[in-house]
């Protein structure tokens, strides 16, 4: 019969000899490769002891940016909603009243703004819509859960912390926002 | 005199149209349609004297006329120069024409703030759409932009100066279709504004089709005013037995919330019919209109995305599943509402005589089981 491939070797049927029929050799062959690979380099880490960096353009949950004086930067103006291709976004814009300017930066503002990681497929379509800067992507996993609930991600999910209250958590928000800016320029 | 009118014979990027003596070059390519068409910011076929204004319809005319074929020596607006026998008219195909529209947008949008973000016009916007089509990819102007602090133009009007083009169009409204003005352009060249005499709030029953006909965001609908974004809603064909206006209108829908009602449009973004204040700001209940079916957009508009045609959305499907199984209701896995903040079923903000506000949204429980992500 003609072979499929031209890779295919034909079996050596011969009887084995005494030396092949004591295995001892075939074993210490085996094992010496074994043994090789405990001294070769681990491919596996020890997570979540250890994590693997991300790369540049991992997309992972959103966040809502600030600016430096922590108002928020979204206006509600539902590109990133009519972007997006699983339709996960929602939000209900509002009017900024007075004596709000520190809290938003526009005078339209989103006052609700979810998005369901349910329908999210991280395709960072939303950000890359975004006229102002708002939403990105973060280095971060969605955590598991085995509620459906707790998979609609509201305002307070979403917002980075304030730099005016909680800095030292906003500057580590902060580098991981400049660091998709420079990869983008 | 039973004498046949005579029809002149007019080239409009190498397609011949006869049209009536007297007919602008604008109206001739509008006969023709597509492509041809110049783009019209100030002109309103349904307003007397509008146009010239914005220089966005300028055409190169190749040849005069035919008894003199000789091309006239400047651009020309196509929606104040009315056709001669034999004229050819380049729009598209003229490169000087393409030139010079897009100085025009960069000169329109030196002024203006493209606050499209917040701007309740964006998605049906006249500018917006102009400066895709034929703008530059930026702007070369490094100046401070010329401001003004927006005001309501009575209940329902709120006019953003700084939005506007000065394309007259509000006024010749005030004028023609109201029968008293109190707006109009004070003070002139880079001061000029739409402003109204003495602070006089503007009381017409249809002063209202000022926003319909503003071309970009400057005059919009207070009650309108950030409640969606046009193309989260759907636009429906609506009517109702008016006593003041034809009571024909283009309802946008959220649900059954009217958020919005405005005039029916054409193709060239024009009005059909004007309607009056109150079928316009003060009939925001679903019950007030008999709805005839989803409106005709076209469908590279940013409001048709989502949206289906035909009669598909319009009457909701019959509940078949508990007459399946014997009258048990289905076991659904997640109510929405009980976890979702955004539309919640006791608010209804096309009720809201303006935007809606922080006061106006309720804070929703947290949810608990929720774990906080880690930033790595």
């Amino acid at each position: 019969m003609e072979s499929l491939t031209q890779r295919a070797k034909p079996v050596d049927r011969r009887p084995m000899n005494w030396l092949e029929k004591i295995y001892l050799w075939e074993i210490f062959k085996g094992m010496s490769i074994t043994l090789k690979h405990f001294f070769k380099k681990k491919v596996t880490i020890q997570y979540p002891e250890q994590t693997r960096p991300f790369s540049p353009v991992f997309r992972g949950l959103h966040i809502l940016n600030r600016d430096e004086e922590g108002r928020e930067r979204c206006t509600a103006c539902g590109l990133c909603a009519v972007a997006c291709p699983a339709e996960a976004i929602t939000m209900e814009a509002a009017e900024r009243l007075p004596g709000e300017e520190d809290l938003y930066r526009e005078e339209k503002y989103a006052a609700r703004y979810e998005i369901n990681m349910l329908r999210c497929i991280f395709c960072g379509l939303c950000e890359e819509a975004c006229p102002k800067d708002a939403i990105y992507l973060s280095e971060t996993f969605a955590p598991a859960n085995y509620s459906r609930k707790s998979f609609i991600y509201a305002k307070d999910d979403l917002l980075i912390p304030d730099p005016v209250t909680n800095p030292e958590e906003y500057a580590k928000a902060k580098g991981l926002i400049d660091k998709k800016k420079n990869l983008k320029s | 005199m039973a004498e046949e009118k005579k029809l002149f014979k007019v080239t409009i990027d190498g397609i011949t149209i006869e049209v009536e003596p007297g007919t602008t070059i604008l109206n001739a390519a509008r006969q023709i349609g597509g492509e041809v068409t110049p783009p019209a910011m100030c002109y309103y076929s349904k307003l007397k004297n509008s146009g010239g204004k914005c220089r966005t319809c300028l055409v190169e005319v190749a040849a005069g006329s035919a008894a003199d074929p000789r091309p006239m020596p400047k651009l020309v607006a196509s929606c104040r120069t009315t056709v001669m026998d034999g004229m050819v008219v380049k729009n598209t195909t003229s490169d000087r024409v393409l030139d010079a529209r897009q100085g025009v947008v960069e000169f329109l949008l030196i002024n203006h703030p493209i606050d499209c973000p917040i701007c309740d016009q964006a998605g049906e916007c006249d500018l917006q759409d102009l400066s895709y089509a034929h703008g530059a990819d930026a702007s070369r102007f490094d100046f401070q932009k010329r401001t003004f602090i927006k005001h309501n133009l009575g209940p329902y009007i709120q006019l953003h100066m700084t939005r506007c083009i000065m394309c007259f169009r509000c006024v010749y409204v005030a004028d023609q279709v109201t029968n008293k003005r109190v707006h109009g352009v004070l003070e002139r060249g880079d001061h000029a504004e739409i402003a109204t005499y003495i602070e006089k709030a503007l009381d017409n029953d249809f002063i209202g089709n000022v926003i319909d006909v503003c071309p970009v965001g400057a005059l919009t609908d207070r009650t309108f005013r950030f409640k969606s974004r046009v193309w989260f809603t759907k636009p429906v064909k609506a009517h109702r037995n008016c006593s003041k206006c034809c009571g024909k209108v283009h309802a946008w829908l959220r649900g059954d919330e009217v958020l919005r009602v405005t005039g029916r449009k054409d193709q060239w973004g024009e009005v059909e019919d004007w309607i009056c204040n109150e079928c316009r700001f003060e009939r925001k209940n679903i019950n007030d209109w008999i709805v005839e079916g989803p409106a005709e957009i076209n469908r590279h508009s940013v409001i048709s995305q989502g949206h289906y045609s035909g009669k598909v959305g319009t009457t909701k499907p019959a509940e078949t599943f508990s007459k399946v199984m014997n009258g048990r209701q289905p076991n659904l896995l997640m109510n929405i509402h009980s976890v979702s903040g955004v539309n919640p079923p006791g608010l209804n903000l096309a009720a809201l005589p303006g935007p809606a506000h922080s006061t106006d949204f309720v804070k929703k429980k947290e949810i608990n089981d929720k774990p906080s992500p880690e930033v790595k």
